[in-house]
Order: C-alpha cells, then sequence, then structure tokens
C-alpha cells in the first residue's frame, strides 16, 4: 500500500513491554464488561447502587444539612409522615427522610472501608500462606482456620467495646474480624496458581518471592479477589448495621444501623413508628442486595465451573 | 428369491435405520448424526470408528433414549425389534440394562463416588426384579464381579478405592446385571494404560463371546476395533464413510479418512509403517459449518475439483466392503499411498522421489 | 476373532480374598486415624479460644479492680483488699494458670452488674437459648433443603425464580430488622391487624414454665422470633442446596443411573439430592457463627432472656466476667457444632477418611 506521493509509510513503532500489558488488561476489562452486561440481576444490581452512591455523594443536594442537627430540630418527636416531613420525625424531631440520605454515606463508607481492610488483610494472609509452604505456611492456614471458627458478632462485640464505638473503629472491628473467608479463598486460588508451570520457570530464572507473589500471583488471583470484595462489602454493611443496633454506632454520626437503634431503644415499636423502622432497613437490604448480586455474576463470569450452571 | 423359510434368521439385536440426530445450540440446531444405519446381531462384534465430535457417543446414547433432552431424533433405532424412540417410558426403563447396556468410561465420574460397588451393582438387579432378595441380589453382585477378574469381597468398596482398570471392569460386571444381549461399550478403554485396556479388552470380548451377546465397540482407537471386532463402521461427520470386516478394513482401507485412522496406528512388521502419517492435517470439521461436498475434502490427499460439490452416498465397494468416497478403488493400497504422499510433503520441491 | 496378547500376569487379576480384606482393613484404621485427627484439630481450636479468651479481656480490663470496687469499696486499703482476693496482681503466667483452673468448670467469676457467679447467670440463661436456636435451626434445614431442592429440580421456572428472590432478599437483610418488622405487624398491632402475639419475653407474668398452660405460654411467645430466626437461616440454606443440586445434577453418573433404568424420580432423589447434601453440610459448617449471632439479635429485639440478651445488656457497663463467660460459651459451641458437621460429613463421604 503506498502513500499518494509514492513513498511506504513505516511499520508501526514496536509497542513495550508496559504498554503491551495494559493493552492486554484494557481489552480483558471490556470482554469482562461486555459479558457482565449479560447478567441482568448483576446490571439491576450496579444501577441500584448507582442511585444509592449518587444519593449518598449529592446528599447535601437533595436534603437540608440543618436537618441533622438535634437541637435546632423543627418538627415534633415521632411524627407520623405528612406533607413537610415525608417520612416523618425521629424521636428529636429531626425528618427522617434527612437522616436517612445522609445515613447512606455512613452505611456506605464503613462498609468499603471496613472491607478494604479485610480485603488487603485476607489476600495477604492467604497468598503469603499459599506461597510460603511448610512450618510458616502452616501456622498461618491454622491461624485463618481458627478465627474463621470463631463466632463474628461475639468477637465483633468485644473488640468493639475495647475499642469504643466510632466509624473507624466499627470498620477496622469488621475488618479484623472477616478477613478469614477471603483469606482461604485466595489461599486455595494461589495454591492452584503456583502449580502451574510458569511459576517453577520464574524461579529458575531468579524471580524472588515478592516479585512472584505480586507479578504472578496477585494478578491471577486478583479477578477471584474482585467478586469476592463486592460479596464482603454486602457482609460489612450488614455487620456495621447490626453493630451499630446493638450500641456501637458513633453517637455523633447517623447511620442506617444507628437510626434503628433509636428507633428500637426510644419505643417506636410501641408507638408503631413505621416510618422510622422501615425505611432505613429497607435500604440496607437494597444495598446489600445489589452488592450480592453484582458479587454473584462476577463470581458466575470469573469461575468458570459455575457458568454452565446459570 | 425363494419363499420365506418358517425357521428364519431372528432379527437383528440392534438395528439403526437412518438416525439423525440434532442437539439444539445457542447458535442453531448442530446435527450430531446425519443418517447412519447399521445392525448388530447377537454373537457380533461390531466397532464404529472416528474422531471425537464425529457422532460415535451420540449414537450409543440414542440407542437407550439417553440423548440430552430437546435433541431431536429422525430414523428408528430398534432394540429387539422394538423401537426404543418411541417406547413408553415404563417399556423403555425396562429396556435399559434389561435388554441393553451402557458400559460407560468407568475411569472418572460414571460410577456414585459416595455409595458401594456392590449396591450400584445391585441396583438395577432390584429395580428390573422386585422379587429378588437383598441376599440373591448380593451372591448375584458377587458372581458378576468374579466374572470380571474382581474378588468377591471388593463389592463393598468405594469407587476411589479402586484403579482405574478394575473400575472399568466394575463397569462391565454393572452392564451385565440384568443379563442383557446387548452391550454398548462407549470409548471402555479410553484413559487407560496400554497394559490395562488390553486386560479389560479381553476380559470384555471373552464373556461377549461366552455368552453370546451382541457388542457395539465405539472407540477412536482403530487397533482396538481391528483386533476385537468383527466388523468395523468408520465416521466422519455424522456419517458413517467406510463399512467392512475388521480385519480387511485395517489392512486394507478404501476411504482416505479411514486410511489415516488404520496407519495411525503402524504395525510392527509393516513396511508401510515406515512411513506412516503422523496424524491429518487441519482439525475436525464444525458440525454446524461442514464443507460443502464431501465433508472429509478440506483434508485428504485425493480430493478433486469434484469433491467440493458432490457429497458421496455410502456405496458398496466389494462383497461386504461399503465407501462413500468418489474415488475409491478396490485394487489401491490406501496406506501405501499416505505414506508416499506424506513422504512427498516431507521432502524439499525437486528431489528425487521416493520408492 | 482374534485374540489379544494375554498379559493377565502384569496386574493381579483375581487377587485373593485376604488381599481385599487387607485393604478394607487398613481403609477402617484410616477412617478412625482421620477421626482422632479431627477431634484433635477441634481440641486445639478450643485451646485457643481459651487462650484468645484470656488475653482478649485482659487487655479491656486493665483496672478490675476499679470496676470491682465501685460501690463497695472507697479506700485504698479496700480496694487493695479486693486485689489482692482476687489476684488481680499476681505475675501473667500466674493469673493464667488460675484462668485455666477455673475455666475447666466454668468458673467465670462473678457478674459485675448482678453480683452473682456468671456460671449461674449463664445456666438460667440457657433453656430460652436453646429453645430459641434448636427450633429454628432444625425449622430452618428442613425448610431450607426444601425449598432448594424443588427450586432445582425446576430450574428456570415460576417456583424457582420466586423462590431464588425471595431467599436471596431474606439473606439480605438484618435478621433482626425481620424480627422488628414481624414485631411491628404483629404483636404491637398494626392498622387492621390486631396484636396477634405477646410483646417479647418468654412468659406471660405469674405462669407456670413447666405446666401444660406454661408450656403453650412459651410456645406463644416463641412463635414470632423462632419465625423470624427460621426465615432468616433458611436462606442460606435453601441458596447452598439449590446451587449444589445444580452442581450435581450434571454429573456422569446420573446418566449411569438412568441408563439402568431408573426413573428420573429415582435418579434425582436417591443420587443427585442425596450427593448434593454433602457440600451443603460443609458450606453450612463453615457459617455456624451466623447462628449465634442471630440468637443474639432476635433476642435482644423480642427481650427473650437467653445468653444472647444476657450479652447485649452486659454491654453497657461492660460487665466483664459476663461478657467473657458468654464469649467463651459461643465460641467452644461453635467449635463443637463445627466438630460434629465434620464427623457428620465424613460419615456420609467416604472419600474424604482417608
Amino acid at each position: 500500500m503506498t502513500t499518494t506521493d509514492g513513498s511506504t509509510p513505516a511499520a508501526p513503532a514496536p509497542l513495550s513491554a508496559r504498554q503491551v500489558i495494559w493493552r492486554r488488561r484494557k481489552d480483558s476489562a471490556v470482554r469482562t464488561w461486555r459479558e457482565f452486561r449479560r447478567h441482568r440481576s448483576g446490571v439491576l444490581g450496579m444501577v441500584v447502587l448507582g442511585v444509592f452512591a449518587l444519593v449518598a455523594i449529592f446528599a447535601s443536594l437533595l436534603v437540608d444539612p440543618e436537618g441533622l442537627s438535634r437541637t435546632r430540630a423543627t418538627g415534633l418527636p415521632l411524627e407520623s409522615p405528612s406533607s413537610t416531613y415525608w417520612l416523618g420525625t425521629d424521636e428529636y424531631g429531626r425528618s427522617v427522610l434527612t437522616l436517612l440520605v445522609y445515613g447512606a454515606r455512613v452505611s456506605l463508607l464503613v462498609g468499603l472501608f471496613a472491607t478494604l481492610i479485610s480485603m488487603v488483610l485476607g489476600t495477604l494472609i492467604g497468598i503469603a500462606s499459599a506461597f510460603w509452604g511448610g512450618w510458616v505456611g502452616a501456622a498461618l492456614f491454622r491461624l485463618t482456620e481458627w478465627f474463621l471458627v470463631i463466632p463474628f458478632l461475639p468477637l465483633a462485640l468485644v473488640l468493639a467495646t475495647l475499642l469504643g464505638g466510632s466509624l473507624v473503629t466499627i470498620a477496622f472491628v469488621i475488618g479484623v474480624t472477616s478477613w478469614p473467608g477471603t483469606a482461604l479463598l485466595i489461599r486455595s486460588q494461589s495454591l492452584s496458581i503456583i502449580a502451574r508451570p510458569y511459576m517453577e520457570r520464574a524461579r529458575v530464572l531468579g524471580a524472588g518471592d515478592w516479585h512472584q507473589m505480586t507479578r504472578h500471583i496477585l494478578p491471577n488471583v486478583m479477578p477471584m479477589v474482585f467478586a469476592n470484595t463486592t460479596l464482603t462489602v454486602a457482609g460489612a454493611i450488614l455487620s456495621e448495621t447490626t453493630l451499630s443496633f446493638l450500641g456501637f454506632g458513633d453517637p455523633t454520626r447517623v447511620s442506617w444501623g444507628t437510626m434503628l437503634d433509636s428507633a428500637f431503644t426510644n419505643g417506636a415499636l410501641t408507638l408503631g413508628a413505621w416510618w422510622f423502622l422501615f425505611p432505613p432497613g429497607i435500604c440496607v437490604v437494597l444495598v446489600v442486595l445489589s452488592f450480592t448480586l453484582v458479587g454473584q455474576s462476577l463470581e458466575e463470569i470469573f469461575n468458570p465451573r459455575l457458568r454452565q450452571r446459570r | 428369491m425363494s419363499p420365506p423359510v418358517e425357521d428364519e434368521a431372528p432379527p437383528p439385536l440392534l438395528e439403526v435405520i437412518d438416525l439423525h440426530v440434532s442437539y439444539p445450540t445457542a447458535s442453531g440446531p448442530l446435527p450430531a448424526v446425519r443418517g447412519v444405519s447399521f445392525s448388530v446381531d447377537a454373537g457380533e462384534s461390531v466397532g464404529i470408528a472416528g474422531e471425537s465430535g464425529c457422532g460415535k457417543s451420540t449414537i450409543a446414547a440414542t440407542v437407550l433414549r439417553l440423548q440430552p433432552k430437546g435433541a431431536s431424533v429422525e430414523g428408528s433405532v430398534l432394540v429387539n425389534g422394538q423401537d426404543t424412540q418411541r417406547m413408553p417410558w415404563g417399556q423403555l426403563r425396562a429396556v435399559r440394562w434389561g435388554d441393553a447396556a451402557i458400559v460407560f468410561q468407568g475411569a472418572l465420574h460414571s460410577l456414585n463416588p459416595v455409595q458401594r460397588i456392590e449396591d450400584q451393582i445391585a441396583e438395577p438387579i432390584r429395580l428390573h426384579d422386585e422379587s429378588v432378595g437383598k441376599g440373591a441380589a448380593a451372591t448375584r453382585v458377587g458372581q458378576l464381579l468374579e466374572s470380571v477378574g474382581l474378588p468377591s469381597g471388593r463389592g463393598s468398596a468405594y469407587p476411589h478405592q479402586l484403579s482405574g482398570g478394575q473400575k472399568q471392569r466394575v463397569m462391565i460386571a454393572m452392564a451385565l446385571a440384568c443379563r442383557p444381549q446387548l452391550i454398548l461399550a462407549d470409548e471402555p478403554t479410553t484413559a487407560l494404560d496400554v497394559m490395562v485396556q488390553a486386560q479389560v479388552l479381553s476380559v470384555l470380548t471373552d464373556l461377549v463371546y461366552d455368552l453370546g451377546l451382541g457388542l457395539l465397540l465405539i472407540s477412536h482407537d482403530l487397533s482396538v476395533l481391528g483386533t476385537t471386532c468383527d466388523r468395523v463402521l468408520v465416521m466422519y461427520a455424522g456419517r458413517v464413510v467406510e463399512h467392512g470386516p475388521a480385519a480387511s478394513l485395517f489392512d486394507h482401507p478404501l476411504h482416505p479418512y479411514g486410511g489415516a485412522l488404520a496407519a495411525a496406528f503402524p504395525r510392527v512388521g509393516d513396511p508401510r509403517a515406515r512411513f506412516a502419517p503422523v496424524g491429518l492435517p487441519g482439525d475436525p470439521p464444525d458440525p454446524q459449518a461442514l464443507p460443502s461436498g464431501c465433508p472429509f475434502h478440506p483434508r485428504c490427499a485425493l480430493a478433486t475439483e469434484e469433491c467440493t460439490t458432490t457429497d458421496p452416498p455410502l456405496e458398496p465397494m466389494a462383497p461386504c466392503r461399503e465407501v462413500a468416497c468418489l474415488h475409491a478403488d478396490e485394487s489401491r493400497d490406501m496406506k501405501l499411498l499416505l505414506a508416499r504422499s506424506r513422504l512427498q510433503a516431507a521432502r524439499p520441491a525437486g528431489s528425487a522421489t521416493a520408492p | 476373532m482374534t485374540h489379544p496378547i494375554d498379559v493377565t500376569g502384569i496386574e493381579p487379576v483375581a487377587a485373593s480374598q485376604s488381599a481385599s480384606d487387607e485393604v478394607s482393613a487398613s481403609s477402617r484404621a484410616a477412617g478412625w486415624r482421620w477421626f482422632g485427627r479431627k477431634v484433635a484439630g477441634s481440641a486445639a481450636t478450643l485451646g485457643f479460644i481459651v487462650v484468645v479468651n484470656f488475653f482478649l479481656f485482659r487487655v479491656i480490663n486493665k483496672h478490675p479492680e476499679r470496676t470491682l470496687a465501685r460501690g463497695r469499696a472507697k479506700t485504698p486499703e479496700q480496694v487493695q483488699a479486693i486485689v489482692d482476693k482476687y489476684g488481680l496482681d499476681d505475675p501473667l503466667p500466674r493469673q493464667f494458670l488460675v484462668y485455666l483452673k477455673n475455666i475447666v468448670t466454668l468458673d467465670f467469676g462473678d457478674s459485675y452488674q448482678y453480683s452473682q457467679p456468671v456460671r449461674g447467670l449463664m445456666l438460667d440463661r440457657l433453656w430460652p437459648t436453646v429453645a430459641l436456636v434448636g427450633t429454628s435451626t432444625v425449622l430452618s434445614i428442613i425448610f431450607g433443603i426444601w425449598i432448594g431442592t424443588i427450586a432445582a429440580w425446576n430450574r428456570g421456572r415460576t417456583f424457582d425464580g420466586v423462590s431464588t428472590t425471595s431467599t436471596i432478599t431474606l439473606y439480605s437483610m438484618p435478621e433482626w430488622w425481620l424480627g422488628l418488622i414481624l414485631f411491628l405487624f404483629l404483636a404491637t398491632g398494626f392498622g387492621p391487624i390486631p396484636r396477634l402475639f405477646p410483646i417479647g419475653q418468654l412468659k406471660s407474668a405469674g405462669v407456670d414454665g413447666w405446666s401444660l398452660n406454661g408450656v403453650i405460654d412459651q410456645t406463644w411467645h416463641l412463635v414470632l422470633p423462632v419465625v423470624t430466626l427460621t426465615l432468616a437461616y433458611l436462606a442460606e440454606y435453601a441458596l447452598i442446596m439449590r446451587s449444589a443440586l445444580l452442581d450435581e445434577m450434571g454429573e456422569d453418573y446420573l446418566q449411569t443411573a438412568r441408563a439402568k433404568g431408573l426413573s428420573d424420580l429415582l435418579v434425582r432423589r436417591r443420587h443427585a439430592t442425596r450427593n448434593a447434601l454433602l457440600p451443603v453440610v460443609t458450606l453450612v459448617s463453615l457459617n455456624l457463627g451466623f447462628i449465634v449471632s442471630g440468637a443474639i439479635t432476635v433476642e435482644t429485639v423480642f427481650s427473650i432472656p437467653g445468653l444472647g440478651l444476657l450479652t447485649t445488656d452486659a454491654l453497657r457497663i461492660p460487665d466483664i466476667p459476663v461478657l467473657q463467660g458468654t464469649f467463651f460459651v459461643f465460641s467452644a459451641s461453635v467449635v463443637i457444632a463445627n466438630l460434629v458437621s465434620n464427623l457428620l460429613y465424613g460419615w456420609l463421604d467416604p472419600r474424604v477418611r482417608v
């Protein structure tokens, strides 16, 4: 093929290794997205999450932040819904709708932060225990199993008592009690990757431990980590709601869990204040359900064994 | 033609008449079997050879109507004169195992992993005849195990405690449980070591011979069929392309594909085997996108223009031999021809040709 | 027909009966060894919990004498007397040994709130929790497995769609919130719905727990909490059973069973469903902790005087000895339940008894 002036164009410059890697990653991300689009439930979950995310981010645009103040509340306590207060009021007279919208922020943020801690811990320990066999690996594995057996809530309650109730500590408590599930999954994934021939080649070619773990094992477990993360967030949000309900929420902030705690301790049940009891719970269910649907769809995509089962 | 005699030969055990099987897939129907006819008589061993995906396993499943739900079937499959495709379910369940039984590949997951062997073998016995008590069934299980060369005590083992060869023999024993007249063996020796293969085959053929059963043996390994069967059918892309007595088909194939299969398992002492082709070029055809004309032509050493437009029918070539090839020639030595063309392909262009 | 080469000498074709007996004897011994390993493993986990229990509460309870002394002692000498009495400034290893000795008899000291031995308190509260959790667990296993099985058999049809949507939604719900809603509608009365169930507690006042009247009364009080927990628990069982059965239905040995002449119903019931129960046992045993969490929160919502409510009440002060006691009891129960389900699995699936 020649250009108009008769000269042949030069061959395109060869891509560097980094460019090749990035192009491959982009291609696989596009493929994954296309596959994900076919899962109707996952897409629905994603849409719902998008709505909640937007509500959380633009909370101040949707409702008046003044409405969070306890002292300057304008409504009567525990009023049923009316035209001024669409979802009624809480025990201070604040609009439940305002609380609900701002509660989204806390519930989502704590859930995400707790998941971050859990995934980092779980992935590190999972890969480490798979990679370092022998004494260290076995010890880490035993540790993971033991923590897995200890029931979550009693341990979380004790730790929360120890550390006091605030957003950061709740996130920390949840993260530190939910890593074993991830660690076990990552460990078994890593074991199967380590057994592959190219790992041996890497070792022979002189790859150090760190290099093998970060450059070979980690990228290959990332898809499963990703799917597992989504499911972990769902669990973390449930846990935060439960811990807040039991009184460990941050007293200065509003989350869906603290709303339900307030409702319960202030007699919303006997008063029949359904506007205070229903909405926070429904929001939790919607968010957790959406994360679960997205996570399950991702799991099906990344775990070919599950694919035929739809 | 003389008038029919009173005591005519009994109908064949298995008679497949113009069978078409097609699976529904996301991208349209997939024709797995496209018009296959053959029969198996009592005491006869018939083999079906071919690559994976040529439809041979589908035939075995279809005989007992085990094809996947949704598969469309045309033609008839007669077991002892009754069409299994049109039978009522109750009768079909009686025919399954009672008249014809399948020996699956036992090596992997064809046995229930959490049930003892003896229970799995006894299950069809007691299912087909409710009057058989536990003790009688256990005795029969012991007899069956011994007939395949396993001690009757092995019955209390679980599948994972047995070796591949032992599991395959269990599958054979299980197939004989209800005294069927026809055995369908679907790849019974694949995934086994060569020595164990020979053992399992000898067990199978001895039993078939002793009990006067009919055997339909399916395998991709033509050498196995060559030594075990009376007649062999070679299948390609859902059709039979060659049919004949085992020994002569193996020694002197008439269809190029049959020749390639036969040559893939060279015999020691056969001079042509010195230049045996190393497999066929190309891949098996996609059943949903078959080549025009003869489906084998893209990989065929004898292909001509005509082969791309005409799909050759299965025609008799010699007594008891049928071939589906436009260039079939009884006098041609197919194996030698393939060896020669292989050599020529290997040599650089322009050099002197081989013997 | 040609005969293949006779190679019967290579693998012992007709192995002797005694060799076969040897094989079964050794596999039985392997089975016992596996059993021992499982029990030892659980014992080690229990040991780990004992140690964690000690150190965890040590960190929380840095100055136990202060809480112990509240309301009772004022002068430094009296505080010192308390320190001496409980050995609170003994060296750590000594305290640990004392703790070990006490834990064998489940002696966790006295509650700060009630000034009674923790062990006695826990024993009093044991029955309500066992009644609640036991009933819910049994019902949820039965219904969950049943729903999951039918959903798998009818994959893609209405029942499957409806049940899977419902169970996933139930699974995404905090179980105590479900309790709150049920309470709201059925106990406090809502609109036209009358108050059908009591507002919490295990018994109405003045009713003797063990008379016939009392039993009916207790049952009536337990209906809502049991329904709450059953619904919450069964969601997971149903989802797991469904996916385990769907996995199993693709296995080859079912084809063999069908070829043998079994009807679809028999194939499903005798082979597929039974084998699908195995992964359910495993997966469920990984999640036994959630049974405990459910007990704690639902007892709180319905004011059922069990171990769960004891725990949440103890969080307020915090009542350290009670917390320590209940933490141990809950954790140990889960470990034991785990062991039982592992052993059950080993009994059902002979492949793991290696």
